[in-house]
């Protein structure tokens, strides 16, 4: 049996074909999830893709947060279950609260397309298994709000519980704190960050295939979990 | 809109009826301020017998204006189907929303090019957001889901004040839209020339993809389906801008036209792109319309004359954003992200229900009628009633005068031959940097970085390579590559041989990522028609590209042609846009543009000679335009296509790269950059160095070869008689022209980089 990875739709997301496509690619077996939809199909994971849920025009994620989908997403995050939020799905997992923090426009105040560095700070989640504590790897980033800010509490205990999972390298593309590109709730499972890891995926398209061990890293979770 | 016009049946009194109309033949209309010339409205009295109602007029005005009609280049663009290839790839032609492309394994591609010039001037995001929309959807209308997006854009001056209000709104605008589409923005060009100052020109480019089963075309069939309207609610926005906007010179003296200016939502074109490709899908389409131009206008009048004729319309079931809006205004309006399809009645409902599951407003507003009259209703009323081919397919069609300008001769005898070249090494060396890092020839990163070029997750190739790259069949690897020239300086000394560069340039683009070139768009954008040596390059360009494009065989398949970019008598460069469409079988073997690995033997492809009229250099070191363009010869483009397209088949080389502006040394300087290479290079004997690295000829471009391939390219260049010369080598970190000057990458990359970031950043 494969493992599911549930990819969840919001009218306006746009890299949820991409993060399917990483998945299979992954070994997976990618799972559509519409956003009225409450049941998650027994999926063993999720992925809250980027684009512009709703339009964003309110808040990036602050609508996606009360569809009935994420109410869902919400408990099995709260029960254990391994979520991913990239880019605007790091922006829904802050407006659920299932993160701390908030993403805010680019200092620079424009939308910014690159291939990023990034280090991997902490490979013991679900999501980073594959890696190796401070490996640098390079995705590509693409947001005109991705600056990550929390009050200095907050970013203290990210740091002291070894909850920054990224960081920025090189360049700090949009003002982020601490250059911090990605974190995780304190249970480890919920990982959110900026930067597209399913772009980086297969040499033709992508600037490097680092992204690939993210899909990896949940599947292996799995096979470990249920060992 | 005149308060005459607003009068009438503003709150359903004084309402101008058909029969109100056929009583009151006397009755002064605002025929002028909607942009109709008298002949023009006497014309449309003699059409329908009878004075038009407010409505008709309305919709005669926007149909008939240059920027819908074509009536002043119609003549002109005739050449494009008369002179067309004989094309096996082309599915679709001229005529209809956009061209159809065969590129085999059952897929078909379309792709167009449009103007959002003047609403880009007057609200630079608004304006370049929409143009966006606006393309978008004659894609979807076709059938196929878009999957790229390109933007060819012209500014004036890059130091000009103004053009720090233009540029970074018509980028953000662009962004905006695009990234928040999900479509890749996978090429383009940016160029600054003062002559676009006050009218710069920003156009579109997308290409969609489709099963060759799945192509469908706007017409409203079957007596008895429905018409749907569906997308965003109609309000007074863009009313009048086909119109007034597009299809006048911009004068000082009058009020600010923004009010003409859509206002675009990307979210809701997202979900209009999701919610008609189910419904095609689903089969429930029998025709579709997107509304862009003249929105309800044209979509009614055209699915209407596209069909039998006859249709009839209830305006009052129009979803309004504004509920005071008149008959004249809602046919007016061009509201962004609306669509009008056509349903057979059993299955309206299921068309419905997609369109609730995507949330996208939907209303029935009319059906197809066994007559040949559009008949549209208000408040139970009959405002219009009308032959749906005299409003959309038979307008005004003049034969413009055109003369060769005056001062044409004095400009191609002003030869560059005259100006002073740098004389040693070290002069060299400073026309290097000169050159590199002045705004035309400078990198666009900090453009090009605000827009997604990954998502979809099917780019193979975006800027700064020489055409963009899309993988259309993950499996097999079939993909398509488009690139966009216009060269405006070229086509301002000739446009004539202008239009041919310009195919030319873009062939080449195409050619060396390795894709074969099949069609052509194309985006026309000139002065006014109502001016003689305008309308002359026009028409010179019509006959440039037309002739070029028989020559190549690759047809044009549709495009867009702006007229009136001038303000006062100050027109643009004749710009002819043209954009070429590629395919490669398996995308794997694409070549990029980047010196990646020492060792790569460098080779020039083609003849180099003294060609300096319109070049880069004259216009960087000397402020000059003057002589004639380069010499074309298609015949050698051809060839050269067909070397770099075998020797990206066979994987015979790393890398290539067109030569065009700028000449050799910006093509080395740009491959070297890309991969973080240097090269040693040497000048060939005999050579003048100047010469050499500046010249702009064409049918020329740059490859790098592995050692190991390097008998077999030459052999076949040598087979063929294509001239190859091997100009040195990728070696070390800089760009080393030997016995001339030595420029380490560091030094090129900040003079070449930081141009356009000190001046918009």
């Amino acid at each position: 049996m494969t493992t599911r990875i549930g990819v969840v739709t919001f009218p306006g997301s746009l890299d949820d074909r991409d993060a399917r496509r990483a998945v299979a690619l992954a070994g997976g077996e990618p799972v559509a999830l519409w956003h009225r939809d409450r049941d998650l199909h027994q999926v063993d994971a999720v992925v809250l893709p980027g684009g512009f849920s709703y339009g964003d025009y309110l808040r990036c994620g602050a609508i996606a947060r009360f569809s009935p989908v994420m109410e869902s997403v919400i408990g099995q995050a709260r029960a254990g279950m391994p979520v991913l939020g990239i880019c605007n799905g790091f922006q829904v997992l802050c407006e659920s609260h299932l993160l701390p923090g908030a993403l805010t426009r680019n200092d620079h105040l424009h939308f910014v397309c690159r291939d990023q560095r990034l280090r991997v700070e902490n490979a013991a989640t679900p999501w980073t298994r594959d890696y190796a504590a401070g490996e640098e790897i390079t995705v590509p980033l693409k947001n005109g709000e991705g600056g990550y800010i929390a009050d200095e509490r907050t970013l203290d205990e990210l740091e002291s519980e070894g909850r920054v999972v990224f960081r920025y390298l090189g360049v700090n593309p949009n003002g982020s704190h601490r250059d911090i590109a990605g974190i995780t709730n304190e249970a480890g499972n919920v990982v959110g960050l900026m930067p597209h890891p399913e772009h980086a995926v297969e040499p033709l398209t992508g600037p490097t295939t680092d992204g690939l061990g993210f899909f990896t890293s949940v599947l292996e979770n799995y096979l470990v979990s249920n060992a | 809109m005149s308060g005459e016009n607003g009068k009438n049946g503003k709150n359903g009194r004084n309402l101008d009826t058909v029969e109100h109309a056929a009583r009151t033949p006397d009755t002064e209309q605002p025929w002028a301020e909607l942009g109709l010339k008298r002949d023009e409205y006497d014309r449309v009295r003699e059409i329908l017998g009878r004075r038009p109602t407010g409505a008709e007029l309305a919709m005669y005005s926007v149909m008939w204006s240059e920027h819908c009609s074509y009536k002043s280049s119609k003549v002109h663009l005739k050449q494009f189907g008369d002179k067309a290839p004989h094309s096996d790839a082309l599915l679709v032609g001229i005529g209809e929303q956009a061209g159809v492309v065969d590129v085999g394994q059952g897929y078909a591609v379309t792709f167009k090019v449009e103007s959002h010039n003047h609403p880009s001037y007057v609200e630079p995001y608004q304006g370049a957001a929409t143009g966006i929309g606006g393309i978008v959807r004659d894609i979807i209308a076709m059938g196929a889901r878009p999957v790229a997006v390109m933007d060819p854009l012209r500014f004036g001056a890059a130091d000009h004040p103004d053009t720090k209000r233009v540029l970074p709104g018509v980028v953000a605008g662009i962004g905006g839209y695009g990234n928040c589409l999900g479509l890749p923005n996978i090429g383009g060009e940016v160029v600054f020339d003062s002559c676009y100052q006050g009218n710069p020109l920003v156009n579109a480019l997308c290409v969609g993809v489709m099963k060759h089963e799945d192509i469908h075309l706007a017409k409203a069939a079957g007596t008895g389906n429905k018409v749907i309207l569906y997308g965003a609610r109609t309000g007074g926005d863009g009313i009048g801008g086909a119109s007034i906007l597009a299809s006048e010179t911009f004068d000082s003296e009058k009020p600010s036209k923004r009010p003409a200016v859509q206002v675009g939502d990307p979210f809701q074109e997202k979900l209009l792109i999701e919610c008609t490709l189910e419904a095609f899908h689903a089969g429930l389409v029998t025709g579709i319309q997107d509304l862009g131009a003249a929105g309800l206008s044209c979509a009614t009048s055209e699915l209407a004359s596209n069909g039998s004729g006859g249709m009839r319309v209830e305006l009052d079931d129009v979803p309004l954003r504004d509920s005071s809006l008149s008959p004249e205004e809602i046919l007016m309006s061009e509201s962004q992200e609306r669509m009008c399809a056509v349903v057979e009645p059993g299955k309206v409902a299921d068309f419905l229900a997609i369109c609730e599951k995507w949330e996208v407003t939907a209303t029935v507003i009319g059906e197809v009628t066994d007559g040949e009259r559009l008949e549209i209703y208000w408040h139970g009323e009959r405002v219009v009633d009308v032959d749906p081919r005299t409003v959309a397919h038979e307008g005004p069609v003049y034969e413009r005068p055109y003369a060769r300008p005056g001062w044409q001769d004095a400009l191609q005898a002003d030869d560059p031959a005259r100006l002073p070249r740098p004389a040693d090494g070290k002069e060299l060396r400073a026309a290097v940097l000169a050159l590199l890092s002045s705004p035309n020839q400078a990198a666009k990163s900090w453009i090009t970085d605000q827009y997604d070029r990954y998502v979809l997750g099917d780019t193979v190739l975006a800027p700064p390579e020489d055409g963009g790259m899309i993988r259309i069949d993950a499996e097999t690897g079939l993909g398509v590559a488009l690139a966009t020239d216009g060269n405006g300086r070229y086509a301002k000394l000739d446009p004539y041989e202008g239009a041919r560069l310009a195919l030319a340039e873009a062939y080449r683009n195409v050619a060396a990522t390795g894709a074969r070139p099949l069609a052509v768009t194309d985006c026309l954008n000139f002065g006014s028609p109502e001016d003689p040596a305008a309308m002359w390059q026009f028409a010179e360009a019509c006959r440039g590209l037309a002739d070029a494009c028989h020559q190549l065989g690759t047809p044009v398949t549709g495009g867009n042609v702006s007229l009136y970019n001038q303000t006062g008598e100050a027109a643009v460069h004749p710009t002819p846009v043209v954009g070429v469409l590629g395919v490669i079988d398996d995308v794997a073997r694409r070549t990029p543009m980047a010196f990646r690995d020492e060792g790569q033997l460098i080779y020039l492809l083609g003849d180099t000679a003294e060609e300096f009229g319109g070049s880069a250099w004259s216009q960087v070191a000397h402020g000059h335009l003057g002589g004639t363009p380069p010499r074309v010869d298609l015949e050698r483009e051809r060839l050269l296509g067909e070397i770099l397209i075998a020797a990206s088949r066979d994987g015979m080389a790393d890398a290539a790269h067109d030569i065009s502006d700028g000449g050799l040394v910006q093509a080395l300087a740009e491959s070297c950059l890309r991969g973080g290479k240097g090269a040693r290079i040497v000048v060939p004997d005999g050579a003048d160095p100047f010469v050499f690295l500046f010249s702009e000829s064409q049918g020329r471009a740059l490859v790098a070869i592995p050692r190991s391939e390097e008998v077999r390219f030459t052999d076949m260049c040598a087979a063929r008689g294509m001239p190859a010369a091997r100009i040195g080598v990728v070696d070390g970190g800089s760009l080393d022209v030997q016995g001339q000057f030595a420029l380490p990458l560091s030094e090129l990359r900040a003079a070449h980089e930081s141009t356009i970031p000190e001046l918009f950043g």
